[in-house]
């Protein structure tokens, strides 16, 4: 019930402006500087893996890139059901705000992995079930972003676009546990909600970095929705003036 | 030795890609965001400036 009067509360763009305009700044700026920490951190400080050496350095760009280019999608699909279900006049905003830096995300989180696999597998890529499941993530996020612009502001083609986002969001848990399913290439879960097999020395800089992406993300999706309130704010006053 | 030194160029390729890839990004949606609210600002003068001049 608080959640959703709290989620109602900022349905009035104007409001959700007010509170936007900080926090755009605020999560943009603590990301980077996290981000900043974690990174370096992870290059100068940590020492190298007994097994892969340098090269485990990747992990600390890698992890939070995949956590983004699924999170992005995860965005997609709660801002769908809002959009569906409640008809909340920003949901749909939200969901084609997360669309371009999800994919830029997935894009990334596929070039590092083939990047770390070179050295450590002795190939770029692989079929295996992670990164096949990851790729079609990518090729989602097209899909979505390609739907979403032809659709425009006609509200039969935000609906389409928002089924779309609802029936790609089956593809997350294929991603999750393929890991488990198809034990293939990649390795296993190395990081669960009860604990980690990786050292603490090595560990340290993940939460940084990934707490630090996270906010930069979120920083990233409040400008894409700012600008997009601004443009339809710009198209509603043209219809406007053309009608007289 | 030999195979630390030769992981250094992977190391620095994918951390040039994300660091790239977010810069980009963020720049990107900064540059979008400036445009549309300067749009959006020029839009909320000008009806105030016609008026002003037809005065």
């Amino acid at each position: 019930m608080c959640e959703f009067l709290l989620m109602h509360r900022f349905a009035n763009p104007v409001r959700f402006q007010r509170l936007a305009r900080p926090l755009t700044a605020w999560f943009g700026w603590s990301g980077a500087l996290l981000t900043a920490v974690g990174l370096l951190g992870g290059l100068f400080v940590t020492p190298p893996d007994y097994l892969q050496g340098e090269t485990v350095r990747i992990l600390y760009i890698h992890v939070p890139t995949a956590w983004l280019g699924m999170a992005g999608w995860t965005g997609i699909a709660v801002a769908s059901v809002m959009q569906l279900v409640w008809r909340h006049p920003l949901a749909s905003v939200a969901a084609r705000a997360c669309a371009v830096p999800g994919a830029v995300y997935a894009a990334i989180c596929l070039m590092t992995g083939s990047i770390w696999g070179r050295p450590t597998w002795g190939t770029w890529w692989q079929w295996d079930g992670r990164l096949t499941s990851m790729l079609v993530l990518f090729f989602l996020y097209l899909a979505y972003i390609a739907l979403a612009s032809a659709a425009g502001r006609e509200e039969s083609g935000q609906k389409i676009s928002a089924i779309f986002g609802l029936v790609g969001a089956v593809n997350l848990p294929v991603i999750h546990y393929s890991v488990l399913w198809w034990r293939t290439l990649h390795q296993g879960q190395s990081i669960g909600l009860t604990g980690s097999s990786i050292d603490r020395s090595l560990l340290w800089p993940l939460p940084l970095s990934a707490l630090g992406f996270t906010l930069i993300f979120a920083s990233i999706v409040l400008m894409r929705m700012r600008a997009m309130l601004a443009e339809a704010k710009v198209e509603a006053r043209l219809k406007r003036m053309a009608r007289g | 030795m030999t195979a630390m030194l030769t992981a250094w160029p992977f190391v620095i390729a994918a951390y040039a890609v994300t660091i790239l890839g977010t810069l980009g990004l963020a720049g990107w949606a900064l540059v979008a965001l400036r445009r549309a609210e300067a749009r959006a600002d020029a839009l909320d003068r000008r009806p105030q400036a016609t008026q002003a001049g037809v005065r």
